[in-house]
């Protein structure tokens, strides 16, 4: 497949600069892992949901997904990119689709991957039961589905007490929702969410709710453990600095942490990444509309530094006009309004971000016998051994213990090792940089990428002479 | 739990994971089908070798890999189908 513009992503920020360049006449594809587009924020009802009542996030959704239908746009849904290649001023996207292998080509590429949950690693936080709280919200959104009650909901920022206030309008059992935050964090944020006061007043409105249903809500709290045999069977919570604590009977946690850029892709595709704390840790440096250090390549969206669902739908629009004018299409005439509203989403988002990121690890709450890297088995203890003896950086550690070699590509343990290591060492956060980021992107079956053959018909060479 | 209102979902259709009969929905998720049947235990971890299940749910984390016909899928993105033969990776813990 060929393009004029090639954009990864149809979250909010991808499909909005899709359906931007195609306004422009160019000719764009559009590729997403999801089954439709909408990203995590707008996902999709699934299609076993004959009628649901419609919730902002679902309208939101189908509307670009209307807009979308309706653009021209050639949409590839549940195709999952896995390697990012230039040659000389095209750009080409390696990517699996129903076990079959394709590259989409491009004149300019945008890449709009989206945001994951990075959870503080505690004991038990592998136990069955426990679930992302960004996952856990996806799934609310895609299935209508509630984890097993009763659940405690606990994380930072926004997105505990909307998780919260879902699972109960979807007739779930909440034990408890917990908050990393103090009530005097979100008072202080006031005068900044004021600027979308429709949003703030959301926001007031599920914790109200939550209050009014007798819902307890713990304020500066954080998990230090979940206890279980073959699933969750209690979560304890104490204040951040330790403190007494108290536990809760549950049999699913709903697990927020703070929310990190996907900078995978973009780091492939050769941008080099810097730590910004206030955009979730490490990601590209992004100029004016998304353009990059990189001709042709532009970012935008939460993948460029977390900020939020509106600022994803403004910074798509205008890095899509750009990809469109370096493909060769005119531009839009006056982009300082969009500009303008671009920037004012973009505090709003800060300011979420910032409170989100109270679930910022405490890495004290890592005991020893933790277990850091899910797909490897690897401890806290082992990580912290290997990085005593001489593992400088990620890498090292990386071939020391296989903390991060698994299937998940280290994309859950990498950056909580990164900041226990800085914390024994005296090192400030961002100190230790992510490895080297090399294909695939994802998981990918290799009988997508070999054609069929038969074994007969492999040229094979006569054995050497003895 | 108390039925959600106003939802309407497509009949159920019934599945296996692990030999055992369980019913979701058509189309929606197997992890979450299991979620719903009160199966959470997806498979074993390495080194501690403990109980394990779907974890991230949008295919990011792959703790929920599951196989059906011997092909490795997430149970996170692996559609609900009548007659659908799910197996865990390995023995269950």
């Amino acid at each position: 497949v060929t393009a004029e513009v090639v954009v990864l992503g149809a979250g909010p920020a991808g499909a909005n600069a899709a359906i931007a360049a195609a306004g422009t006449g160019a000719a764009v594809v559009l590729i997403d892992e999801g089954r439709a587009a909408g990203g995590q924020v707008w996902r999709a009802k699934g299609p076993a949901i004959l009628a649901a009542p419609s919730t902002p996030e679902s309208a939101a959704g189908d509307a670009l997904r209307a807009r979308l239908a309706a653009s021209g746009i050639d949409v590839l849904a549940g195709a999952r990119a896995w390697h990012i290649e230039r040659t000389g001023d095209v750009w080409t996207l390696h990517v699996e689709q129903d076990d079959s292998w394709r590259s989409v080509a491009g004149r300019a590429l945008v890449i709009a991957a989206g945001a994951r949950e990075e959870v503080t690693p505690v004991p038990g936080w592998t136990l069955p039961g426990v679930i992302g709280l960004a996952g856990a919200t996806a799934l609310m959104k895609e299935h209508l589905a509630v984890p097993p009650g009763p659940v405690v909901v606990a994380g930072a920022g926004p997105l505990v007490f909307f998780a919260a206030s879902e699972i109960r309008r979807l007739g779930g059992e909440l034990a408890l929702v917990a908050t990393a935050n103090r009530r005097a964090d979100w008072l202080a944020a006031a005068p900044d969410l004021a600027a979308t006061p429709a949003l703030a007043l959301r926001g007031a409105g599920w914790i109200a709710g939550l209050r009014a249903a007798g819902v307890p809500v713990l304020w500066g709290h954080a998990v230090a453990g979940v206890d279980g045999v073959d699933g969750v069977e209690g979560v304890r919570l104490v204040p951040p600095g330790g403190g007494p604590g108290r536990r809760v009977a549950a049999r699913s946690l709903c697990y927020g942490g703070r929310l990190v850029p996907n900078a995978e892709a973009a780091a492939l595709a050769g941008l080099p990444l810097r730590y910004d704390a206030t955009a979730g840790g490490w990601a590209p440096k992004v100029g004016e509309d998304g353009a990059t250090t990189q001709p042709g390549l532009f970012v935008c969206g939460d993948g460029a530094g977390v900020r939020g669902a509106v600022a994803a739908v403004t910074g798509g629009t205008l890095a899509g006009l750009a990809a469109a004018a370096h493909a060769g299409r005119a531009g839009a005439a006056d982009l300082r309004d969009l500009r303008v509203r671009h920037a004012r989403a973009v505090r709003f988002g800060a300011r979420m971000a910032e409170l989100a990121s109270a679930a910022t690890v405490d890495t004290a709450l890592t005991t020893s016998a933790t277990i850091l890297c899910r797909c490897e088995g690897v401890t806290a203890a082992a990580a912290l051994a290997e990085a005593a003896d001489g593992a400088g950086g990620l890498l090292s550690l990386k071939s020391g213990t296989r903390l991060g070699m698994g299937p998940c590509g280290g994309r859950f343990c990498l950056g909580a090792a990164a900041r226990l290591i800085e914390a024994a060492r005296g090192l400030p956060p961002g100190s230790l940089r992510p490895p080297t980021p090399r294909p695939p992107l994802r998981p990918v079956p290799i009988s997508a990428l070999a054609a069929s053959f038969a074994y007969e018909d492999l040229p094979m060479p006569k054995p050497a002479p003895l | 739990m108390s039925p959600a209102p106003h939802i309407r979902r497509v009949p159920p259709v019934r599945f296996t994971f692990a030999g055992r009969a369980v019913e979701g929905h058509p189309g929606e998720s197997v992890g979450v089908a299991l979620m719903r049947a009160g199966v959470t235990v997806l498979g074993k971890g390495p080194g501690d070798g403990g109980p394990r299940g779907m974890f991230c749910g949008m295919g990011l984390c792959q703790e929920c890999l599951v196989q059906v016909a011997g092909r490795r899928v997430e149970a996170c993105r692996l559609a609900v189908a009548e007659g659908l033969v799910v197996e865990p990776l390995g023995p269950l813990p």
